[in-house]
């Protein structure tokens, strides 16, 4: 086993390293970095050359990567832009963790990320735990209750909320937990941000702030969830095995619990593992209706301000989350099948 | 006369399926006896209720699509059809045990064998862990799995087929069941280890003194097993018998067919095997006179018109058929 | 007595055996016939006919000029009788922006769908049929796309590719460039999925006695990839393309959503939610009816596919 985890992360190697190279590239072209850092003052052509230079941007392209790469404190930089390369690179390169600068508050990229960080886990814990016990809750009580009234309901509201926009349920939700409950004198949600400034950053008033953003990012996975986990309890439900702890005189539980879900939980267990780091993509999203000051939004802002330090340094976070979580998917399928031996 | 007291008694059982294509008429009017450690063979092609008869009184159909019609099967006096899905689970498993076809399926695949076997016991028996683990132990080494200490915690798919099926047979026999039905535990088996199970049946049943219910196709592996045979065709009882008198003196041509159809060593070898002509019958329309009918030789009007009852012939011995096979003539 | 009780009529009826004998099927007839038992596909597909109307037949009650409007004395009006959806931020109706909007989202899905289907055909195909290097240099490129979240990357596209194209006019029609680079970055991050399916349909295809039939024979590896394999694999090629046009759709309204999608004027459902939800309390009809005609139409596709993948499955029993 662990033989075979590091043949993976060996392997994770190459792959990531084409992935920043080709996202690197992508970049050269997502803005001007020189507007970005020094605002509308940088006009002067004089200016710009020598705040290129300071930046290092006059290299060629395959030389800025390999100073992204590995830092730059090997070589000479010209750090203060007269065109001379005289002193020593302070750059320490990804490598060795420094994912660089943020061009637009010139914050080091791992401080702006580990800012956000933890709004964003918050958010997204919460919703993979509402996630899984809903899912799992309707799907399983779905498949014991098959055609019944309660399954053909579920079936077709799971179907709708599958295919439901992000934006369009949080819109809807917004518009009658918030905006018409507060006009119907109701306990109403609120809309925007962690909390009320008012009333300070309290446990509780984090949590009645989270309701809505939570709910929206979970009801997408919830219906897909359920719907699977109700086909494959349905399948398991339908094996021999399961005639066969039936024929034993088991409790129906335990038939349902035990022999039946265990089977089950194998596909299950793996495609959450693989879709846990694209919540992320549903907190883009999410967090722009609701102001969430998470990672989602601060990559939407850097993006749209071609701010590449950053947004690489958001994208490589995310490409080695979805790595590893690949990697603790097999493991954990091979964990629970025992016909399944990873050497 | 059989001077056992019945330990088994299923009266005009009759299961249906509501399927998408129409409704499956499985099992159309079924009635036998079982007597304590007595061993019954139900004989037939796939398809002609066999397996659905027997899954009908353990209550494994699947309800819906399955419905049982009606019927009774009164296991010492007790209508077993009429027992509500709690009071069955003290029975299942308990009283009435089952063997299945393919051991690789019918055995979880996540689950050791030992914690497998181990469930009838804490279930049935209330035994404690410690105490269900020696059982099992003990269990395994009776059906012949060599260091079964080590073995039980295996999973299915590091035993072979043989082993597997005797994994199985360890766990129905677990709670001491009165009556084991083994739905064809030996058709996915090669032949040698199918003699080896069917003779480990045959000594834990005369050990334990079981009534079986031996579910199979094939007449050949009932003559050595059973001391009746029960064949049936499309939903039917066809003709019941001692094994020697079904062997010797068979009444119904759907038999003759069969025994026809059987390889045999005391036969001349240039005689050929004959099989029989037609396709199996379509359960899907309600059969309408003699479900076999159209497959057979003897034919005559009355067979399509009339559905014929199960009646004697001879001690012990009945038949579903309007023609004498013996005579050549139809009955009056 | 233990005869069998006289059969009721109806059962018989229905099930005669000359029913029950009709000649065999071809797969098309097959397919149609089960889809049209399939009562969610059944309604998915004539909420998709009607949505295309609305979105095709609407262009002749209202121009586009008009679409285009803007009257900033008629900003945010709610619905009435002469705007039935209401009036957005600069005062343009809104019922000829989502029908206007609707095309550009309609052909969108589409067009993004043909790109990643030619992407994902060629390289699942590539990869499965001659395997060995290429086959894994090309599952090596297909992982790298799928490990970063394709909105994630979409967005870093767009804004890649952002403004870098002028505005295109096509039969009279002027559309902003940036539809054609929506399609693209679309089509672009969508088709390893897709790859991976056709990868391994011709992985197992490739193995079939017929495949090793026709190379006896001498058949030509072109003939044998476009004659043999591709039209066997057709199957979840036309559900995954079906269901891409749904999340094609949806994907263009995130991306413009978020604002960096397609540029007005030209509207699609997806950029007239673009901010909308700031007027969450004053104007809902801004974000409702194009949000709703988004979802609708994902909806409807989404049932066709499942549809589609139920008619089309070989191992189906149902007639």
């Amino acid at each position: 086993m662990t033989r075979y985890i590091l043949r993976r992360l060996l392997q994770a190697i190459p792959l990531l390293f084409v992935i920043s190279l080709v996202l690197f590239f992508l970049m050269q072209n997502m803005g001007d970095p020189i507007a970005t850092m020094g605002g509308r003052n940088v006009t002067r052509s004089a200016d710009r050359e020598r705040l290129k230079r300071q930046l290092g941007l006059d290299k060629p392209i395959i030389v800025q990567y390999l100073y992204w790469l590995a830092g730059n404190d090997w070589a000479k930089a010209d750090l203060d832009g007269d065109g001379i390369a005289e002193t020593p690179g302070t750059r320490r390169g990804v490598l060795r963790g420094d994912f660089g600068l943020s061009l637009v508050n010139k914050k080091p990229v791992t401080q702006v990320i580990w800012e956000r960080l933890p709004n964003t886990l918050l958010l997204m814990l919460t919703a993979e735990a509402m996630i899984l016990i809903f899912a799992l809750l309707i799907g399983i009580y779905s498949a014991l209750k098959q055609y019944s009234t309660f399954d053909n309901i579920i079936t077709t509201i799971t179907f709708l909320f599958y295919s439901m926009p992000v934006f369009f349920f949080a819109l809807v939700t917004m518009y009658i937990f918030a905006v018409n409950f507060k006009k119907w004198g109701l306990p109403y949600l609120p809309t925007v941000g962690m909390f009320e400034p008012t009333a300070g950053k309290t446990p509780l008033q984090v949590a009645w702030h989270m309701v809505l953003p939570t709910a929206t990012l979970s009801f997408g996975f919830i219906a897909g969830y359920s719907r699977y986990i109700r086909s494959a309890m349905l399948e398991a439900m339908g094996q021999d095995y399961v005639r066969t702890a039936k024929a034993k005189g088991l409790p129906k539980p335990e038939i349902v619990y035990i022999h039946a879900l265990k089977n089950a939980a194998l596909p299950i267990v793996t495609i959450i593992a693989l879709d846990l780091p694209f919540l992320l993509g549903g907190a883009i999203v999410t967090e722009r209706i609701f102001g969430w000051p998470g990672m989602g939004r601060l990559f939407l802002d850097h993006v749209s301000r071609g701010d590449t330090p950053v947004v690489m340094g958001i994208l490589m976070m995310i490409a080695v989350a979805v790595v590893i979580f690949q990697l603790i998917a097999d493991i954990l399928y091979a964990w629970l099948d025992p016909r399944i031996r990873y050497t | 006369m059989n001077r056992r007291q019945v330990i088994l008694d299923l009266k005009d059982l009759r299961t249906r399926f509501h399927i998408a294509e129409g409704t499956v008429y499985a099992v159309n009017g079924v009635s036998l006896t079982l007597h304590e450690c007595e061993t019954i063979a139900i004989v037939g092609e796939s398809g002609c209720g066999k397996s659905v008869t027997m899954l009908s009184v353990m209550g494994l159909i699947p309800v819906p699509p399955g419905e049982i019609v009606s019927g009774q099967a009164f296991y010492r006096g007790r209508d077993l059809l009429a027992l509500s899905e709690a009071e069955m689970e003290h029975i299942r498993g308990k009283e009435l045990a089952m063997v299945f076809q393919d051991p690789m399926t019918a055995l979880n695949p996540v689950l050791t064998i030992g914690r497998q076997i181990s469930e009838p016991l804490r279930v049935h028996l209330n035994m404690d862990h410690a105490t269900a683990q020696q059982r099992v132990i003990e269990l395994l080494e009776q059906v012949g799995i060599p260091d079964p200490k080590n073995r039980m915690n295996d999973y299915p798919h590091q035993f072979s087929g043989g082993m597997r099926q005797r994994a199985m047979l360890a766990m129905a026999l677990a709670c001491a069941p009165s009556v084991l039905i083994a739905d064809e535990p030996t058709t996915a088996l090669d032949v040698t280890i199918q003699a080896q199970i069917i003779e480990l049946v045959t000594r834990l049943r005369d050990a334990l003194c079981m009534a079986v219910i031996w579910i199979t196709h094939d007449l050949g592996v009932v003559a050595g097993l059973a001391e009746r045979v029960i064949v049936m065709y499309a939903g039917l009882v066809v003709e019941e018998a001692s094994v020697d008198e079904l062997y010797d003196d068979p009444r119904h041509p759907y038999t003759l067919a069969l025994l026809a159809a059987l390889p045999r060593i005391d036969r001349r070898r240039d005689r050929r095997l004959k099989s029989i002509p037609g396709a199996p019958p379509n359960l899907l329309v309600m059969p309408h006179g003699c479900p076999f009918a159209p497959r057979c030789e003897f034919v005559f009007d009355r067979c399509r018109a009339e559905t014929p009852p199960l009646l004697p012939v001879a001690i012990e011995h009945r038949a579903r058929c309007w023609y004498d096979v013996v005579n050549g003539k139809p009955f009056e | 007595m233990e005869s069998i009780a006289p059969p009721s009529k109806g059962s018989i009826a229905n099930l005669s055996p000359d029913v029950l004998e009709t000649p065999p099927l071809s797969l098309g007839q097959l397919t149609w016939r089960r889809f049209r038992r399939h009562k969610m596909a059944n309604f998915g597909a004539i909420m998709l006919i009607l949505l295309v109307l609305y979105a095709f037949g609407g262009a002749f009650v209202f121009s586009e000029a008009y679409a285009n409007k803007t009257e900033t004395g008629a900003r945010l009006q709610a619905p009435s009788r002469e705007h039935p959806f209401g009036t957005d931020t600069v005062g343009r109706d809104i019922l000829a922006r989502t029908i206007y909007g609707g095309q550009i989202s309609i052909l969108i899905g589409l067009t993004a769908m043909l790109v990643e289907l030619v992407i994902g055909v060629t390289v699942g195909a590539i990869s499965g049929f001659f395997g060995g290097l290429i086959d894994s240099l090309l599952m090596r490129i297909t992982e790298a796309v799928i490990v970063i979240p394709q909105i994630f990357l979409l967005l870093v596209m767009a804004k890649y590719f952002a403004a870098s194209i002028p505005n295109i006019t096509i039969l009279g029609r002027t559309f902003s460039g940036s539809v054609v680079v929506i399609i693209l970055v679309i089509g672009v991050t969508t088709w390893p999925y897709l790859a991976r399916i056709v990868r391994s349909q011709f992985l197992s295809i490739k193995e079939n006695d017929f495949i090793l039939a026709a190379r006896a024979t001498g058949t030509s590896t072109t003939e044998i990839i476009f004659r043999h394999i591709l039209p066997n694999s057709i199957a979840p090629i036309i559900v995954s393309g079906t269901l891409s046009v749904a999340s094609a759709i949806t994907l263009e309204a995130y991306i413009s959503f978020l604002g960096l999608g397609v540029r007005p004027p030209t509207a699609t459902w997806g950029n007239m939610l673009e901010g909308a939800y700031n007027y969450i309390e004053t104007a809902w009809w801004l974000w409702f009816f194009p949000g709703a005609l988004i979802a609708l139409i994902v909806l409807s596709i989404n049932f066709v596919g499942d549809g589609l993948r139920d008619a089309l499955d070989p191992h189906s029993r149902a007639i």
